[in-house]
């Protein structure tokens, strides 16, 4: 008679979880492989692709103008700054000067998406972390910005304001004053965010120390954005390359040392303030005159090679165009500040708790769809 | 039969009686008993759906929106809407999964809760069974949940379970402790453990008043610790949504998944009531000393309606922090108790010991 040996498991045997690609904390179709001991992460792996929908392989058969409706579903938090990336990369090419209206249009317009993107930021953050109730708050605030979007670019999320020599339409009139009001309303509810989350005990307990990246590490790893900012990486595009209206403003680079989960939360709330500091200077004098640049219907880049990287709410977004004289690219790239930032994953979380796994890769802000393309 | 809303022992005697007079002494028993289940498990029910249109009352409160609002005025029958969809939902399978402790999970832990639910005294004369070991038999049914929930984790045959059920039992086990401390504190005040006897040594003062410091720091440190024994937030990690999906009932569906999430409403229940009875005079009105015609409209309100209504209170701040609190991490929550808690409960009982052998409470 055969005996049928029971195989038992070893005492070091990993147990493998695989959070996602559909999971509550992966803010979308992220998978990681977490190999646990007990409650202890090992190690994580995180596989992509889920929503890889060839962006860039797409742009190759599209004119300028329409790839700008692409970079909207890149990082759909940070749509605006995405088009504004494509944009100014078509503009030096052709050597345009936009007017100095779309370029103060752009950057209140971008600094509103910051702001957005924060906010939705702060929301899910707190949920990650179990504390519910920061999503309503957060988006209540969200949903303020989201109306001034629809006035004027008729989008709400995906505004594809932007095309090449300028903006789709004017503003609309009532924008300066609805910006202004929704300014003045958030600097009177910005403390309810601490007061919820950032002064909580449990919160400090659970973020302070978490995930660390030292400077060395966020540059070596390209850490950039909030991200970069907190482990002390100098890396605003906005302060060192200036591009639109940034020359004409005078803000702070929100720079900390700790670089843990706490910190990088920590920068992007004082950067939600710095934004509002940005509108504040320049709403009050948009210059009059057109609102575009005097364009061909198509649009044709002289044969070269051109970059433009701009600062989206998580990071340097890069666009490196390739032309060969055509009216459609020959090839793009876009660095996206979500990829780099996920690679150092697994050297942040590994040793730490499932929950501060979540911790972590909620302190990142990731956006999948901008990983994958 | 003479029948007053203060005082229902005479009406449960009149029913004795009455039952005792028609038939065999064993049959009326049994009937008794019929009676009180279903007494008991209506009212179960009842507040099951009420907690859980409260809690989304109170979390739409605390998030700036306005709840449950279109079934019935006010949204009161949406529970209702809810529980019925959930009847109707499919019991889905599990592939592997151990298919008797699967459907038995569920079953143990609303027992649990419903076998406490009988121990408690809801008003003068309204209290199915007085034990006069109240105190420890609530602690020992409370802390049967615990397994229902370990076997809902280790039966379901998934990965997420089996952390949250591994969870749970750390901190469940870990938290008997203080809830027991705490309750100990104030048995030593009142010197039984008889739920009757420690709401009727109240009459003259709720013992959260009468206990000075120490009763206080029990009252904090229980309704910290039970709450953590009831897998509620910000010590909801068994079933950590962000991290785990849904912990050990991650595999249920249909009305066991109700099972489980109405025995975490009546647990709630059960322990503001537990917290109500000892610390907060069970049934007895508030009554100050010296103010009598403030003390006479005060008597004039039911004791059930003031059992209710502490009972109420109580569940309005658990659930506000659950509300606002974001979850803490497995070993801070185990620091929590074995390095806090624990040493601040055994130093607790001492200090009541000595106050109450020195006789310095009132």
């Amino acid at each position: 008679m055969e005996v049928k040996e029971k195989k038992v498991g070893l005492e070091n045997e990993e147990y493998i979880i695989n959070m996602g690609p559909q999971h509550p904390s992966t803010h979308g179709v992220l998978r990681l492989v977490v190999a646990l001991k007990g409650e202890i992460v090992q190690r994580v792996e995180p596989h992509i692709g889920y929503i890889h929908r060839g962006i860039e392989k797409m742009c190759e058969n599209l004119t300028y103008q329409q790839i700008i409706h692409l970079t909207d579903r890149m990082d759909y938090l940070s749509a605006h700054i995405n088009n504004e990336a494509v944009c100014l990369a078509v503009e030096n090419a052709l050597e345009i000067e936009v007017p100095e209206r779309v370029k103060y249009i752009r950057t209140i317009m971008s600094e509103l998406t910051r702001i957005q993107s924060h906010q939705l930021f702060w929301a899910t953050f707190g949920m990650d972390l179990g504390g519910l109730t920061c999503f309503f708050y957060g988006l209540r605030d969200r949903e303020k910005i989201l109306d001034i979007f629809e006035e004027s670019c008729g989008g709400r999320m995906i505004v594809s304001y932007n095309t090449p020599g300028g903006l789709m339409n004017d503003i609309h009139p009532n924008f300066q004053n609805r910006v202004k009001e929704f300014l003045k309303y958030f600097r009177g509810v910005i403390h309810e965010y601490d007061d919820l989350l950032t002064g909580n005990v449990i919160f400090q307990e659970r973020s302070k120390g978490m995930g660390v990246m030292t400077l060395e590490q966020a540059i070596a790893w390209g850490l950039t954005g909030p991200t970069g900012r907190a482990s002390g990486f100098s890396c605003d595009i906005r302060k060192h390359n200036p591009y639109s209206a940034y020359d004409k403003v005078t803000f702070r680079e929100i720079l900390y040392t700790e670089g843990d989960v706490f910190h990088r939360y920590l920068a992007r709330m004082e950067e939600m303030r710095e934004s509002m500091n940005i509108i504040d200077q320049l709403i009050d004098n948009i210059p009059e005159g057109p609102y575009t640049a005097k364009m061909k219907p198509v649009i044709k880049l002289p044969e070269g090679e051109y970059f433009q990287s701009v600062e989206t709410a998580r990071g340097e977004l890069g666009v490196y165009i390739v032309s060969d004289g055509n009216k459609n690219p020959f090839r793009v790239k876009f660095r996206s500040p979500n990829f780099v930032n996920l690679a150092p994953l697994n050297l942040m979380a590994s040793g730490s708790k499932i929950a501060d796994l979540v911790a972590i890769g909620g302190s990142l802000d990731l956006i999948i769809p901008d990983i994958d393309r | 039969m003479e029948f007053s809303i203060y005082d229902f022992s005479s009406f449960t005697a009149w029913i004795d009686q009455s039952l005792r007079a028609s038939m065999s002494p064993g049959l009326a028993v049994a009937i008794e008993m019929l009676i009180i289940g279903v007494v008991i498990l209506i009212f179960y029910a009842i507040v099951g759906l009420f907690l859980v249109y409260a809690e989304r009352k109170v979390c739409a409160l605390m998030q700036n929106r306005l709840g449950p609002n279109r079934v019935g005025p006010g949204g009161i029958f949406q529970t209702i809407a809810d529980l019925v969809k959930l009847l109707f939902v499919e019991l889905v399978p599990i592939k592997n999964a151990d298919k008797i402790l699967f459907s038995l999970a569920p079953y143990i832990v609303i027992i649990a809760s419903f076998m406490a639910m009988g121990a408690l005294p809801f008003a003068k004369g309204l209290h199915a069974i007085d034990l006069n070991i109240g105190v420890f038999y609530l602690m020992a049914v409370s802390s049967m949940g615990v397994v229902g929930v370990l076997l809902a984790g280790w039966a379901s045959n998934n990965k997420y379970s089996l952390i949250g059920a591994m969870r749970s039992g750390a901190q469940i086990v870990s938290y008997e402790l203080s809830v027991g401390m705490s309750l100990v504190t104030i048995v030593v005040l009142a010197g039984t453990m008889q739920l009757s006897e420690i709401v009727q040594a109240q009459q003259y003062g709720w013992f959260i008043f009468r206990g000075h410091i120490p009763a206080l720091i029990a009252f904090v440190i229980f309704i910290v610790a039970s709450t953590a024994e009831t897998n509620r937030g910000p010590f909801d990690l068994a079933e950590a949504e962000s991290e785990l999906t849904a912990g050990f009932h991650t595999e249920y569906s249909g009305i066991r998944f109700a099972f489980f999430f109405l025995a975490e409403y009546i647990n709630m229940f059960i322990v503001a009531a537990i917290a109500t009875t000892v610390f907060f005079g069970g049934w007895m009105p508030f009554n100050v000393y010296g103010w009598e015609g403030f003390n006479k409209v005060m008597n004039l309100i039911p004791p059930f309606i003031w059992f209710l209504g502490k009972t109420g209170a109580l569940i309005f701040l658990i659930m506000w922090f659950k509300w606002t609190f974001p979850r803490l991490r497995i070993d801070q929550l185990l620091t929590l108790e074995w390095k806090y808690f624990l040493p601040i409960n055994i130093i607790n009982v001492l200090i009541m010991a000595l106050i109450v052998l020195l006789g310095w409470h009132w």
